[in-house]
């Protein structure tokens, strides 16, 4: 497995330069757009903070998800159809788990940059109020895991990038809208709101954003993490099957 | 008659390198006309230039007697390209590949889809109609490179090594829907590094080297002209086939050493084995052959053809 | 110029050639993806406009006129849909085509030149393009956002929109080294879609970013619609037009040109 896992590090060696200026850039420029701009516009704040304070966490979360998904769609269904780059492992005496469990491991690893990355940038736009904030870095990486894990057991399934394109629409862009990063859950219709509930990214943002404002998340926050352990294992045991049946013939 | 395609002079450049030099070429009309050359001899340049997607550095070139530079959609409405790399489309079907294709030259579609038909018959891929094209072998991808160039019903029909790459028998095919072309009267220009290739296709050719002509004439006029009638090729079981040069001295009209044999030119190839072992010689094998492409390349260039 | 290219000598008949070959390639999944195109501005339009704008209630243009801003919002989302969907073929979809496939190698074996190419692609882009501003259009009408008249209005400057940044972005792709550079132009076009007075009205930025701001493709495309939408357009949005119509030319013409250079060395 740490063998996979390096193989994808010397990758994203070559490739770091372009990603890394994604990955600090984009969420600035959203933290200066929508919290800086939109927010002087919101006249009182959410919950008792600012708007910035308030999206900041919410961003947090949802770039953790963004990043996964950028790594768990296009490069899997890559290594599958055209690089085949995991039946070059696969013929190598690795298992089906050290296959998946490094790759998934690299997608973590890059998750955890970006959330670092923007931890500092909002860190220093003074929108951290607590000594709780590193823990929206593990939140980061359970939303992470959540998503990338089903995300990759997908990828293995379909034979054309198409799939990926209806995914990206019908799942990721609802859900990084709907899920209370930009307004409350609360004021969405009650349908509309149990679907937030139901997706992993909603419980990521909530717990965040307990852990920047330094908010006490109480029973729900255990909630929150079990839901989304239960994504990861969830989509690891799928993906696990899914490549098996890949890989092993 | 007048060429179909005329070339005086012609050069192409890239920068500083200079990949056609100064070439004289004439096809004419109905003929299969190649151009014989290793890799980096300058064919595919020159192919580009008559295909005109590629403008000449200097010299004339005239095809079916436009300027290719100023006439270039004229010109390739009447020409049918097979390029060296098939790049057949993807994202479509066996079929829709040959019917968008049509579309280009604004063919009609129900025009296209009777000829998308007639062709596929043609490759004999009609069984495949509907497939994807990537699942293809090889040799079907390059037979629909090869209906595809021939939609429009071309005047001229450029083939970029046609067969490169292919193994045997999806080679043989290849050959065989050329010729029957050919027999239909469709002019080919075909560029190949395969002697088999040229001698099986070709009416006329040009030997190409380092961007220049070196010879011009028919496969049977080239070998009469550059080599005998006959070749002994002699193995021996030794380091260096060097030192059986000497020993082989006025055996036959001529003697190349290359690092694996020892090729004696001769007109009678029985007479010369004979003489080989009056001499005491013994070699490991012993191949009496008729002369081909590839021992006038040889004398031409002092080098093979295929390394 | 234009318009003089196209009719001389099969010019259009060629280019609506390449048009087809994109209809051809239509198939059932590919199918669902163009068919929802439409829904993303739609989701923004309803997350943003919709659930923000319930934090932040009304906008005053600069006019004096007070908007909701889900009505304040929603030209902008069409107006950057216009330019994503715009962009996206003309720069990832084009320059896989031209890279990766070598579908226009193939092409260019034909009598199709390669601005016809260009032009093909950029129809097809355009087709795309309108279906989905009509749609959203027609969802903002229902939604009281604007008037049928004024949506009337709108439909037309989409397409202006879409053209002016399909050559853009043509332009763009004759000059793309690798994939690594697409980062670059998402990123630029990430900062676009914030900054040009598309969530907030111009004046909530600082001075200097305002004036950069101004002279950006898509402000002026978000200016141009946003007063049609609002029933507020005038002299300014005539300065909008011509501007497109400048990005729209020069963008054709070094797209067209560059595109000569590149495939046929």
């Amino acid at each position: 497995m740490l063998a996979v896992l390096e193989y994808h590090l010397v990758n994203y060696r070559r490739t770091w330069r372009g990603s890394a200026l994604s990955s600090l850039v984009l969420p600035l420029l959203t933290m200066l757009g929508f919290g800086v701009g939109v927010g002087s516009y919101v006249a009182g704040g959410v919950d008792g903070v600012s708007y910035l304070d308030w999206i900041v966490p919410g961003l947090i979360a949802s770039t953790a998800m963004q990043t996964a998904i950028g790594e768990s769609t296009w490069p899997v269904l890559s290594a599958f159809e055209w690089l085949k780059t995991y039946f070059a492992q696969a013929a190598a005496p690795l298992r089906v788990a050290d296959i998946l469990g490094g790759h998934l491991a690299f997608m973590l690893f890059r998750v955890l940059i970006s959330a670092v990355a923007f931890l500092a940038i909002a860190l220093a736009f003074g929108t951290l109020h607590s000594w709780w904030s590193p823990v929206a870095l593990i939140v980061a990486m359970l939303v992470g895991l959540s998503v990338a894990a089903p995300t990759a057991a997908y990828a293995a399934t379909i034979s054309s990038d198409s799939y990926l394109a209806i995914l990206l629409r019908f799942a990721v862009l609802p859900m990084s809208l709907f899920s209370g990063v930009f307004f409350p859950v609360e004021s969405l219709p009650v349908v509309l709101r149990w679907i937030a509930y139901a997706l992993p990214l909603w419980h990521g943002v909530d717990l965040s954003r307990d852990a920047t404002l330094g908010l006490d998340p109480g029973w729900l926050g255990l909630v929150h993490a079990a839901y989304l352990i239960a994504w990861c294992a969830a989509g690891c045991w799928l993906a696990h099957r899914r490549y098996r049946r890949r890989l092993v013939i | 008659m007048a060429s179909l395609i005329r070339a005086r002079g012609l050069i192409k450049r890239f920068g500083d390198f200079t990949a056609v030099d100064g070439i004289d070429v004439d096809v004419r009309r109905g003929e299969a006309f190649g151009f014989l050359g290793p890799n980096g001899a300058g064919k595919s340049s020159t192919m580009r230039m008559i295909g005109c997607v590629s403008p000449p550095s200097g010299g004339v070139l005239e095809i079916l007697g436009l300027d290719p530079v100023r006439d270039g959609p004229a010109i390739r409405a009447k020409l049918g390209v097979c390029p060296q790399l098939d790049n057949l489309d993807i994202e479509l079907t066996v079929r829709e590949n040959l019917t968008t294709y049509a579309r280009f030259f604004g063919i009609a579609r129900k025009v296209a889809r009777r000829r998308a038909d007639e062709l596929l018959e043609f490759v004999q891929l009609t069984e495949r109609a509907d497939s994807k094209v990537e699942p293809l072998s090889g040799g079907m991808k390059r037979r629909l490179t090869i209906a595809r160039a021939l939609v429009n019903e071309p005047e001229i029909v450029l083939l970029d090594e046609p067969t490169t790459g292919l193994d045997p028998q999806a080679r043989h095919l290849v050959w065989e829907r050329l010729f029957r072309l050919k027999q239909q009267g469709v002019t080919l220009v075909l560029t190949t590094h395969y002697m088999d290739e040229a001698e099986q296709l070709c009416d006329r050719l040009v030997v190409m080297d380092g961007g220049r002509i070196a010879a011009e004439g028919s496969p049977r006029e080239l070998i009469e002209r550059y080599s005998t009638r006959e070749v002994v090729e002699l193995r021996f079981n030794a380091e260096s086939q060097e030192p059986y040069a000497s020993k082989l001295e006025g055996v036959g009209e001529r003697l190349e050493v290359l690092p694996d044999r020892v090729l004696l030119y001769v007109a009678d190839g029985d007479e010369a084995v004979a003489e080989v072992h009056r001499r005491s010689l013994s070699p490991a094998s012993v191949l009496v052959r008729r002369s081909s492409l590839e021992d006038v390349f040889l004398r031409l260039t002092g080098r093979t053809l295929v390394e | 110029m234009v318009t003089r290219l196209l009719v001389s000598s099969g010019m259009g008949r060629r280019s609506v050639s390449v048009t087809e070959r994109n209809v051809a390639t239509l198939r059932s999944a590919y199918w669902i993806v163009m068919v929802s195109g439409f829904l993303e501005p739609v989701l923004y339009l309803f997350s943003i406009g919709v659930g923000v704008g319930g934090l932040i209630g009304d906008i005053t243009l600069p006019g004096g006129e007070v908007v909701g801003y889900a009505a304040f919002v929603a030209p902008a989302m069409l107006a950057a849909s216009a330019m994503t969907g715009a962009l996206s073929e003309t720069t990832f979809n084009f320059f896989g085509k031209m890279k990766f496939m070598r579908l226009y190698e193939g092409i260019l074996a034909t009598p199709v030149r390669p601005i016809e190419i260009a032009l093909g692609e950029l129809l097809w882009a355009m087709v795309r393009g309108a279906l989905y501003s009509a749609a959203f259009l027609v969802i903002m009408v229902v939604l009281d956002l604007t008037t049928w008249p004024r949506a009337l209005a709108m439909f037309p400057a989409t397409i202006l929109v879409g053209f002016a940044f399909g050559a853009l972005g043509m332009t763009v792709s004759t000059l793309i080294r690798s994939w690594q550079d697409f980062d670059l132009i998402a990123s630029g076009q990430f900062a676009l879609f914030l900054f040009s007075g598309t969530f907030v009205p111009l004046a909530a930025y600082p001075a200097v970013l305002r004036w950069l701001v101004e002279i950006t493709p898509l402000y002026r495309s978000v200016h141009l619609i946003r007063a049609l939408s609002t029933g507020t357009a005038g002299w300014p949005q005539l300065l909008d037009v011509l501007y497109l119509l400048a990005l729209l030319t020069v963008g054709l013409t070094i797209a067209g040109r560059r595109m000569s250079r590149l495939l046929c060395k």
